[in-house]
């Protein structure tokens, strides 16, 4: 295995071209475990920290530009974000611990393609968008269509994240992020949920919900959202919310969490997750 | 297998090294620095037994590939203490007999002292979610924790004794 870290998108991108088997790397905290097990044998491993804009975090004309190597902590310890997008910072602060925090990254959690990734669900809640660069130039599509199944990307092997688009949320916007873990801290999660809400008064315009860990990818659930949106969040409405959150189950079963466990926590969490961010969004967080 | 020549900072000393590509930092430390305060636990970044600091970061040296750390400034548990006077945070993990085994202990002062840097007068639960990346099968952590407030008490004085 060699080692290379280019410093330019376009370096990288060359060196995926020209070396099959090759596989970039931000933290590696999934990557070398499965080299030192076998299971990952690249030829080259490309470092993408040294690349300036795979490590930076900029706001400007109305969207957050984020890095897709930038250490989670990055993150969590920027207060302008964490106060415009709680729910994507919260999700990001829950990747393991202070060690893992300064080593994983958004475009890792993502590119794992574990369904429990807890990242994820809140930038498909905010419509994030991913900014793929390969030897044909680059393209953006939503965070939504990068993960295909588990451990399974949309991305050619020649291509890689380069940064993460979050548009600024409309007035009014709160979201939230909620796990489901069998211990108080450093676990995978057993179920994860996101929700963003638009409010306008006490009435939600605007709803995005998002599951994960309960099916091959993250979920989307249009059904909810629809229930939420003109709904004031009664309690007919969340009961609705937390029907359509398990219906969209399809998780697996494991000594973790069993299939009825998972499905039935989901609505909870789904309920739960969409009373923050109802708050958020009127308190103006 | 080829080995590359990495130039970086270890412990305040300009220090270089030939490492394998697939080489870790942790392995680089202990086998080609002599650094055999640095332990490993799991090896998966699960136990922080390993726990240095990369540019005033806590990071776990196992999942680090030694080449990476060209460049680099690298605090291990050796750097800790000023000469012969060691750092509160070892004194007081003696004092309060903060530990059994020991395998665990540097991984632990160096996470505390990350913690302690970031955040000088922490809560329990702070201490113990700062220390979350760091197990230890031993003491149940109790005295960790308690070790871990008594040097912020320390550092404290100290500090607004202005010495």
């Amino acid at each position: 295995m060699h080692y290379v870290a280019p410093t330019t998108v376009g370096e990288a991108c060359s060196l995926l071209a020209d070396n099959p088997g090759s596989r970039v790397f931000a933290g590696a905290t999934d990557l070398v475990p499965q080299m030192r097990t076998g299971r990952l044998e690249p030829s080259v491993m490309v470092d993408l920290k040294r690349i300036d804009r795979l490590m930076s975090v900029s706001h400007a004309d109305g969207r957050w530009t984020i890095g897709a190597a930038t250490p989670a902590s990055d993150l969590t310890h920027n207060a302008a974000f964490t106060a415009m997008h709680p729910g994507i910072s919260e999700g990001a602060g829950l990747i393991g611990s202070d060690q893992i925090q300064n080593r994983s990254s958004l475009g890792g959690n993502l590119c794992n393609g574990s369904p429990a990734a807890d990242s994820v669900p809140g930038m498909i809640a905010a419509g994030a968008r991913a900014v793929i660069a390969g030897a044909g130039g680059e393209r953006t599509i939503p965070v939504a269509d990068v993960v295909t199944g588990p451990g399974q990307t949309s991305l050619a092997a020649d291509e890689f994240i380069v940064e993460f688009e979050i548009d600024d949320p409309p007035a009014n916007t709160g979201d939230a992020y909620l796990r489901m873990i069998p211990r108080t801290e450093m676990d995978i999660a057993v179920v994860g949920a996101a929700v963003r809400l638009t409010m306008d008064g006490d009435t939600v315009s605007a709803a995005g919900v998002v599951l994960g860990a309960v099916a091959p990818t993250a979920v989307r659930v249009p059904e909810a959202e629809a229930a939420l949106v003109g709904s004031s969040l009664d309690a007919d409405t969340l009961a609705a919310v937390a029907a359509a959150a398990s219906a969209a189950c399809n998780p697996i079963d494991d000594k973790r969490g069993t299939i009825e466990y998972r499905t039935q926590v989901a609505g909870v969490l789904a309920k739960r997750a969409a009373a923050i961010a109802a708050e958020r969004a009127q308190n103006g967080a | 297998m080829s080995r590359t020549h990495i130039n970086c900072i270890v412990n305040g000393e300009p220090t270089d090294f030939l490492a394998a590509d697939a080489t870790s930092l942790l392995d680089a430390l202990r086998d080609e620095l002599g650094l055999i305060g640095t332990k490993e636990g799991c090896g998966t970044g699960d136990c922080g037994s390993c726990s240095v600091l990369v540019d005033g970061k806590l990071n776990c040296s196992c999942l680090i590939l030694a080449p990476e750390a060209e460049g680099r400034e690298i605090t291990t548990v050796e750097g800790i203490a000023d000469g012969d006077q060691l750092h509160p945070l070892q004194q007081t993990f003696l004092e309060g007999a903060a530990l059994q085994c020991g395998i665990c202990t540097p991984g632990f002062l160096v996470a505390a002292k990350a913690l302690l840097d970031a955040n000088p007068d922490p809560t329990e639960t702070e201490i113990r979610y700062g220390l979350a990346g760091n197990l230890c099968r031993c003491t149940g952590y109790d005295k960790i924790v308690r070790a871990v407030q008594e040097a912020a008490v320390q550092l404290n004085s100290t500090s607004k004794q202005g010495v």
